[in-house]
């Protein structure tokens, strides 16, 4: 059984004007456990509504959304979502180690273990030595870092996430995607990513989809294959990956506006 | 050609700067010392600052002014926390609860614009010359910056804050002490420090007008009795209170708010 | 924020049901009257005042000694406010002494301001503007000194003299900030006024205030509480006519970042 299920999902809006703007088309998918799977799409094109939705924090206008085939109505306990504003998702209160400890203990796990848990999460993202830091004290990298660290100290089995790295620098952006990647590997979790760097959902994922234009629905569905664990320089400079970024960059410029 | 001149590129070091500030001071002060020996300027109306100074140190020792201040900041507290116990959870509640501010606006709008002084009259007529008339007239003053800073910091509280607390499938209680407080509480703080002045100003006030103690109505008195110097000692006093009550209230807002001191200081 | 605010019934309903319990309330109960008297007679009370003339020579003076304070005291807290923004040595040399002044209550300033000026307008206007100053000061210097050095140095690069840079580029840049001091002076302003009113009285609606209280009568007190609090209304709006008038551009700027 698929972990996760997106059943005819749409999505739309009222506008302040009065009309209503359609968001999310019609949006059907699967993903299986343990896989890395993309949404690729052009700007605008409502990336981060699919996400929201399927994370349950927006009410969809139809469709379902099914984890482990059980429907969702509301943010399921077995599944987070990584925030592409970082720095207005970190609790500015609590230091690096209190916001990595938060999902933990939010579930009422207050325990030796989930304190190690944590600590073991912040040095294997790579942030050894900051566990008192706030995160004003942190660069761009070094937050959404915390941020990734804190959702999956919390465990989750789906791990949702929206353009974690679009707004950093390109080398932070390379380092954390294979900080990602490195993780993922280690602790099994599924992730459902979301980006418009075509390039990055290639080197990360196991599928890609494909999104039109604002309604987004999906237009094509890719299956990566190259071997893991992935490399910057060798993944990268294989002839099938700039085959499969041309593709998809010719699908969405292709894409005629709406 | 006018230039003006900035001398802000290269900035004036602050020991430079604090230096300038104290040598200035002391310019003034000398200045004053001086005039008011050699009778620059009236005497009876702005006495010799040594003369100040010295009675200054006599009404500290003999616990005149000590015991007047108490009296007032013990006023003054009661009313400020009073109404901080009050108007910061219904600050809360208007931010989480849409309906229940629109429900209160009006009443909220037409009470903001009294000023605060010309409710002691009433504060009067209601409790007399008592200390409940100044406790009144303070939380009433105090009400204002602290109800709208709570409402305001609720209000404010970014979305991707809140959605992220949902992630986590937090429970709404645990959603309001866990992440809404915490939040909103450095603008909660913001309307506590905004009143403090006010608190001081509205306890001097308020003894100027109906009192027969405390710091307020000592200054007014001694200016009524011609005991000028003792009034300047008062002030200074006054002053001396203002600025103790800012430090220790920063003090505790470093306390509590450890994560906002380093967060400022990057915003200047 | 919403844009157009649709009538908010509920608040008003709110309000008038809190009139109607106090109208009620106070009228069952004679003890109370006299503390809390029926809101009708308060609005009565007030149309009688007014038309007896009295309480408008009241109104005119504490609104002529608002003027002359705030106007004075925005006047000089803008002028000083630039100079010591700009001029960092002079601004350094001040600073300690602003530091220790700001911490003490303007009031206290009256029975000083008796002594030197006596009880009259001259006193009242006096401690208007120096407690309507400090505000403004702060602000001002705040505002200045915060001006990008780009934005100076753009100006310079296209010429302008020192006092253009100060109209063109200073003054305009700083406003935001200016303007916020100079609304928190308006109720300053307002509360030294009444205060000192009530303190020396002899006239004025601070003055007024007091004496009915004191003469127990509790509709004209309140009636003159009403007055003032619907002259402190007016100035407010006045004050926000002038403001997005002359700060449309700051104020478009803001409103677009909090999109």
């Amino acid at each position: 059984m698929p972990i996760l299920e997106v059943q005819g999902l749409s999505k739309s809006y009222r506008q302040m004007g009065g009309d209503t703007t359609l968001a999310i088309g019609n949006i059907t998918c699967a993903v299986e456990a343990g896989e890395f799977v993309s949404f690729v799409g052009p700007s605008g094109c409502g990336k981060t509504t699919l996400l929201m939705s399927i994370a349950g924090l927006l009410a969809p206008s139809s469709g379902r959304i099914l984890v482990k085939g059980r429907e969702i109505s509301g943010p399921p306990p077995n599944l987070v979502l990584v925030f592409q504003e970082f720095n207005k998702s970190l609790f500015a209160w609590r230091s690096v180690l209190g916001n990595v400890r938060f999902g933990l203990q939010a579930r009422g796990n207050r325990s030796r273990e989930a304190e190690a848990r944590a600590r073991s999460l912040i040095e294997l993202v790579g942030l050894k030595g900051f566990e008192k830091a706030y995160p004003w004290e942190l660069s761009g990298g070094m937050q959404q870092r915390v941020a990734i660290a804190r959702a999956l100290a919390y465990g989750p089995e789906v791990l949702l996430m929206d353009e974690p790295f679009g707004s950093l620098d390109a080398l932070t952006r390379l380092e954390l995607e294979d900080t990602l990647l490195r993780l993922w590997a280690e602790l099994r979790t599924t992730i459902l990513f979301i980006t418009h760097d075509i390039e990055e959902a290639i080197y990360l994922s196991d599928r890609i989809w494909v999104l039109s234009r604002r309604p987004a629905e999906i237009v094509e569905e890719l299956r990566i294959d190259f071997a893991r664990p992935r490399d910057q320089v060798t993944t990268r400079a294989e002839a099938r990956f700039m085959e499969l970024r041309n593709d998809i960059y010719q699908r969405i410029s292709g894409e005629g506006g709406r | 050609m006018e230039q003006c001149h900035v001398r802000a590129g290269v900035a004036i070091s602050m020991r430079e700067s604090k230096l300038n500030g104290l040598l200035f001071l002391l310019g003034v002060l000398l200045v004053w010392e001086l005039a008011a020996r050699a009778e620059l300027v009236n005497p009876l109306v702005v006495p010799p600052l040594s003369r100040i100074l010295t009675i200054f140190y006599d009404l500290l020792g003999s616990g005149q002014i000590p015991m007047q201040i108490l009296v007032s900041m013990k006023r003054a507290l009661v009313g400020y926390l009073l109404a901080a116990l009050v108007f910061i959870p219904l600050g809360i509640l208007m931010g989480l609860h849409d309906r229940l501010y629109r429900s209160l606006e009006v009443v909220v709008e037409m009470l903001r614009p009294i000023p605060p002084p010309v409710v002691i009259p009433v504060a009067l007529l209601f409790f007399g010359l008592e200390d409940t008339m100044k406790i009144f007239v303070i939380f009433f003053s105090c009400a204002w910056p602290i109800l709208l800073n709570a409402l305001d910091g609720v209000r404010h509280i970014d979305r991707v804050l809140l959605h992220t607390a949902q992630t986590f499938s937090l429970s709404r209680g645990k959603i309001l002490w866990q992440v809404i407080l915490p939040a909103s509480s450095p603008q909660i703080m913001t309307g506590l420090r905004v009143s403090l002045p006010i608190m001081l100003i509205l306890v001097v006030i308020s003894e100027m007008v109906g009192s027969t103690d405390g710091i307020g109505y000592f200054i007014l008195d001694s200016q009524r009795r011609f005991k000028v110097a003792q009034m300047y000692a008062g002030m200074l006093a006054l002053a001396i209170l203002g600025y103790g009550l800012n430090l220790l209230f920063n003090w505790l807002c470093n306390l509590l708010l450890p994560w906002q001191a380093g967060m400022t200081r990057r915003t200047e | 924020m919403n844009g157009s605010r649709n009538f908010n019934r509920r608040g008003w309903l709110l309000f008038a049901v809190l009139l109607l319990l106090w109208e009620i309330g106070s009228r069952s109960s004679p003890k109370l009257q006299l503390y809390l008297p029926p809101v009708s007679q308060i609005l009565i009370t007030l149309g009688d005042l007014l038309r007896a003339g009295e309480i408008v020579k009241h109104l005119a003076t504490t609104l002529a000694r608002f003027v002359e304070g705030y106007i004075f005291s925005a006047a000089l807290a803008v002028t000083l406010g630039v100079l010591l923004g700009y001029f960092r040595f002079a601004h350094s040399l001040v600073e300690i002494v602003i530091e220790f002044l700001r911490p003490m209550p303007s009031v206290a300033i009256i029975p000083v301001a008796v002594l030197m000026l006596g009880i009259g307008d001259a006193m009242i206007v006096a401690v208007t503007v120096y407690a309507s100053t400090w505000p403004v000061l702060i602000n001002t210097i705040d505002g200045v000194r915060r001006i990008e050095r780009t934005l100076i140095d753009t100006g310079r690069t296209f010429g302008l003299s020192g006092r253009q840079t100060l109209w063109r580029v200073i003054l305009p840049a700083a406003s935001p900030t200016i303007v916020t001091g100079l609304r928190v002076s308006l109720s300053i302003a307002l509360i030294l006024v009444t205060t000192a009113e009530m303190v020396i009285g002899s006239r004025g609606l601070g003055f007024f205030i007091l004496d009915q209280e004191r003469s127990m009568n509790g509709a004209a007190m309140y009636a003159g509480i009403v007055l003032v609090a619907l002259l402190g209304y007016a100035l407010n709006r006045i004050f926000l006519m002038f403001e997005s008038r002359a700060m449309r551009w700051s104020n478009a700027m803001s409103a677009r970042e909090s999109l």
